[in-house]
């Protein structure tokens, strides 16, 4: 029955989209993966995008055109990104373009909006040291998640030695590089940080571990930094609670963990660990409520949760919506000079900004592992911090910045020498 | 730092109990006054009930909306009600059990769905609905602090695990302050195993107060160089980097060089096991696929969406008996079997058989079949991970000594990797099926023409296999992923354990996953872990060159052909 729907849903889709009506709608292509490893985290975005698009309908569209969702699947298949992205682009002609997980799909469909002047919104938290004219990052920069959340185990938790165990690509490198410059200019020791990095799916974590826990044994409050990411975490915090490993005595801070990722683990051995976000489903706020209640009506399922990235997608349509009808068409370049300046609620209870690097202002949350499944925020940013495209602790990128206004209108500005190093 | 007159009293305890060092002689008499006189300010009596009363709401009110650094002084106020009312509410503090009632604002805890209120003296019948409770947000510091407090506090308990875990607990994050109360702990302590917790505590106490003779400090090195608390080699580190007197650093030296070459060993130790325990894992996934790779030749491709079959048919026998969670994996075990088996059967009725002989178009279908199967489970189960629960006897670890603990997790998984794999040894070798499956193997034509029915038992064969891989998948839900990928992660190295192993051969199949998985974990701490695997791939490749049919290659007719 379910595939039948399905099939049936992807051809209408299909037909959608052949179908010559391209004049009266807007059209807004999704690019996730419904297939290979990176299907349990994206599934959820295409269906957040189909949503959002669903509601925006209801509310009269766009212009006064219908939106229309064109999805498509790149597999978990770098290169299939770059190509579907080209499709989506030059054949079904979308407007804006909602997708990516892994960095290493965003830098394979980089050049490729920048080719064809697509849009895209990137919704997941990244490593940062990056800009792109075509590309609004809605999701956490280096300094909105991993920076706050060293601080906040250093100051409120005493934390003096570190682990940063990672997954091995340009993600967690380059953030585990930025967190150790930054761990050594607070005067950390070379002695008391531990690099640690494992291939993607990683299942075996028994030595890993046991080296943790001996590393954390020297008498000073030691703490992970997870940068861990996908299908590896379960084992990973399946073997922590084998070893005994409590968030008492070695608290592990993830940021590629949510409630999503949870719900396949029984977290009762869990409870204190953290993770660093700027959403968790747990918030209290009227529009989270109504985004909870939205989403399980429409997933037609009381159990689902709701995450991180979800909230990003939410934010960055929002701000699409609200700078086609500022600039009153979908073109492209119009659009990019409206994004710059709007905002739009966040889910929880604040306001996001969308910066002139086209990253945005968020809050920053921490929360601990509770038994259900579920985050208790411990601690937040006062206000919201805004994105930092290039991060100030690495020697490369510390005098760059990305300002995408007149009259820099540049993605890797060096302030010192006033030159732009690529893409104008 | 420590008073001198703690000081004494820790030596006079030590000589006691353990040492017999001359130079204390002297305190033996003074001990028992010392003792009384300690122990009335510290375990406080409940004479002064009416200032806890007083107190009561001022502490609720921390707790209930205080910041988290009020909720510690709260936590460091409850530290002084009588003992039974404090551990009462750390306890309950520290599991996430503190409850609070909307109305009065008492503080209540709930144990296995029980409320009772919390009050100085202890807990009381809880009077009040559940419905107008909401619980106390607590967080790590809460947690940690209300474990230190409580053990302390539960360091004179009546129970011995009690005692025990206390003295742990103190022993991991040792405070000054705490070791006045190990000392009169100490000295009505018992149980050996404690007792020694204790001293080492207190000997630890004598490294870093600063003020011991050298005497007293090399003796109490020596002493603690025999134990591997780390705790107490910290401590002897810090002398060792501290200390101004040549033999206490000389001393400290000789202890640390002894603590080290015994923790090795166990680290040692500890490797090999955690290589066993992947060798297993190993052993179990590849097993299956020995026989219908090994024994039948079909390149099955889809071995690994068998083994991912085992792991949901857990899943959805857990989602079936929700309360039974044991039973619920031993009866996951035949179920899986079946289940798997079954799925085995369809397979090469529909597809294999038809493909025998024609390895590559089976490599192709049976890939196929792969995709197929993930792509039905994502959408019946959805792409997202499912949760297995591990049975209690299943969790927590076996305790040598402190350096050495073993996850009994992993223990039985080791067991039942050998189990599995002595049976299906004993079916291939002595039941009438395991003949008919060897003999097929070896010469079909010549089986048949002895009246061996090959079809018969090539569909028996694979779904042997086929089954054996669902076993594996039963396994394999207790530590890692159920999602529609599991069986991705496992095909690869299967295959190699199988060619490594040897084409055929069973025993093959255990020696080259075990030692497959233990040299990955000894390459593992230099090389790290996605160097360790490369340099694994390397090795097998080089090996596969020089013998290119395994460990142990089959010898017959069948194969020179």
């Amino acid at each position: 029955m379910h595939i039948i729907k399905k099939l049936a849903l992807a051809t209408t889709i299909t037909l959608a989209t052949i179908s010559s009506q391209a004049a009266e709608t807007i059209k807004v292509g999704v690019l996730h993966s419904l297939s290979g490893t990176m299907a349990i985290s994206e599934t959820t975005l295409k269906d957040t995008m189909l949503m959002l698009i669903d509601e925006q309908n209801k509310k009269g569209g766009l212009l006064g055109k219908k939106l229309e969702a064109v999805v498509v699947d790149p597999a978990s298949n770098w290169p299939l990104f770059a190509e579907r992205a080209r499709e989506l682009l030059s054949v079904s002609k979308v407007d804006a373009v909602f997708g990516c997980w892994t960095s290493v799909s965003r830098k394979s469909v980089l050049p490729v909006f920048e080719e064809l002047n697509g849009l895209l919104f990137y919704p997941v938290q990244y490593e940062g040291e990056e800009s792109s004219k075509n590309v609004f990052y809605t999701g956490a920069a280096p300094n909105q998640q991993a920076i706050p959340a060293v601080d906040y185990l250093m100051n409120e938790m005493g934390i003096k030695r570190w682990v940063l165990a990672g997954t091995d690509y340009v993600y967690p490198r380059t953030t585990n590089r930025i967190l150790e410059a930054y761990l050594k200019s607070k005067g950390v020791a070379d002695s008391d940080i531990l690099v640690n990095y494992t291939p993607f799916g990683h299942s075996d974590w028994q030595s890993i571990v046991a080296n943790i826990k001996r590393f954390g044994s020297a008498g000073k409050p030691t703490a992970v930094v997870s940068t861990i990411n996908g299908d590896a975490n379960v084992p990973f915090y399946k073997e922590l609670s084998n070893q005994n490993v409590s968030a008492e005595t070695i608290p592990v801070v993830a940021f590629s963990v949510g409630e999503e990722e949870l719900s396949g683990i029984d977290t009762s051995d869990l409870v204190g660990h953290l993770a660093a976000w700027n959403y968790f489903m747990s918030v209290k706020s009227p529009e989270n409520s109504a985004f909870i209640k939205k989403w399980q009506d429409f997933t037609k399922n009381k159990n689902r949760v709701t995450n991180d990235p979800m909230e990003a997608h939410y934010i960055g349509f929002n701000m699409w919506v609200k700078a086609v009808e500022k600039a009153g068409t979908t073109d492209t370049d119009a659009v990019q000079k409206a994004m710059i300046g709007i905002e739009v609620p966040n889910l929880t209870g604040g306001m996001a900004k969308m910066l002139p690097n086209h990253h945005i202002t968020k809050p920053v949350l921490i929360g601990e592992i509770q038994n259900n499944g579920q985050f208790d925020v411990v601690w937040s940013t006062k206000g919201s911090i805004p994105g930092d495209a290039w991060s100030d602790f690495l020697p490369g990128s510390k005098d760059l910045i990305a300002d995408w206004t007149s009259p820099i209108n540049c993605g890797n500005y060096n302030t010192v020498t006033k030159q732009c190093g690529g893409q104008k | 730092m420590l008073s001198g007159n703690l000081l004494h009293m820790i030596k006079t305890i030590m000589t006691i109990h353990t040492l017999v060092n001359p130079a204390f002689s002297f305190f033996k008499k003074t001990i028992s006054i010392t003792l009384l006189s300690l122990c009335m300010p510290l375990f406080a009596d409940s004479s002064d009930a009416a200032k806890n009363s007083h107190h009561y709401a001022e502490i609720s009110n921390m707790l209930i909306d205080g910041s988290f650094s009020e909720k510690q002084q709260a936590i460091s106020l409850i530290a002084n009600w009588p003992n039974a009312g404090a551990i009462a509410a750390l306890e309950a503090l520290m599991n996430g059990n503190l409850l609070y009632d909307l109305r009065d604002r008492s503080l209540i805890a709930s144990t296995e769905a029980v409320l009772m209120t919390v009050t100085p003296m202890g807990l009381t019948p809880y009077q009040g609905s559940p419905d107008y409770t909401d619980r106390v947000r607590i967080n790590n510091r809460i947690r940690s602090d209300s474990r230190k407090i409580l053990a302390s506090l539960q360091l004179i308990s009546d129970r011995r695990e009690v005692r025990a875990s206390a003295i742990s607990e103190m022993l991991r994050q040792l405070d000054t302050q705490d070791l006045e109360r190990i000392a009169i702990a100490r000295a009505q302590e018992s149980d050996d195993r404690i007792a020694t917790q204790m001293d080492i505590a207190l000997r630890i106490g004598i490294l870093v107060n600063g003020e011991s003779d050298t005497e007293t400090l090399i003796s109490a090195i020596e002493w603690l160089s025999h134990h591997l608390e780390p705790a107490a080699y910290n401590a002897i580190t810090r002398v060792y980097k501290t200390h101004e007197d040549s033999e206490v650093t000389q001393a400290a030296k000789r202890a640390i060089k002894r603590i080290e070459s015994k923790k090795n060993l166990f680290k040692n130790i500890e490797t090999l096991f955690f290589g066993l325990s992947l060798g297993s894992v190993l052993v179990l996934a590849a097993i299956g696929l020995a026989i219908t790779f090994g024994v039948m030749g079909v390149i099955n491709m889809a071995h690994g969406e068998l083994i991912m079959i085992g792991a949901y048919t857990t899943f959805v026998i857990q989602q079936l008996m929700p309360n039974n969670i044991s039973l619920s994996i031993i009866v996951a075990i035949p179920t899986a079997f079946l289940v798997t088996a079954m799925v085995g059967i369809a397979m090469e009725r529909l597809v294999i058989r038809h493909l025998y002989g024609r390895p590559l178009e089976t490599l192709l279908a049976t890939f196929g079949i792969s995709l197929i199967l993930q792509q039905a489970v994502r959408t019946i189960f959805s792409p997202l991970n499912q949760s297995v629960s591990t049975p209690d006897w299943m969790s927590g670890m076996l305790h040598i000594n402190t350096a050495l603990s073993l996850s009994w997790n992993r223990i039985y998984i080791i067991l039942f990797c050998l189990f599995t794999f002595f049976t299906l040894l004993m079916i291939m070798k002595r039941s009438a099926l395991g003949l008919q499956v060897r003999a097929v193997s070896q010469n079909r034509t010549m089986a048949r023409a002895m009246g061996v029915r090959s079809e018969r038992v090539d569909i028996l064969t694979f779904a042997l296999g086929s089954g054996i891989a669902g076993i594996a998948g039963v396994a394999l839900s207790l530590i890692t992923n159920v999602g529609p990928n599991l069986g991705q992660s496992y095909i690869i190295d299967s295959f190699i354990v199988v060619v490594f192993g040897g084409v055929g051969n069973l025993y093959g199949t255990l020696v080259a996953g075990m030692s497959l998985g233990v040299l990955n974990k000894f390459m593992e701490p230099w090389a790290g872990a996605v160097l360790a695997k490369i340099l694994l791939l390397v090795f097998i490749i080089l090996f596969i060159q020089k013998r290119p049919k395994g460990l142990f290659p089959q010898r017959g007719r069948a194969v020179e052909n």
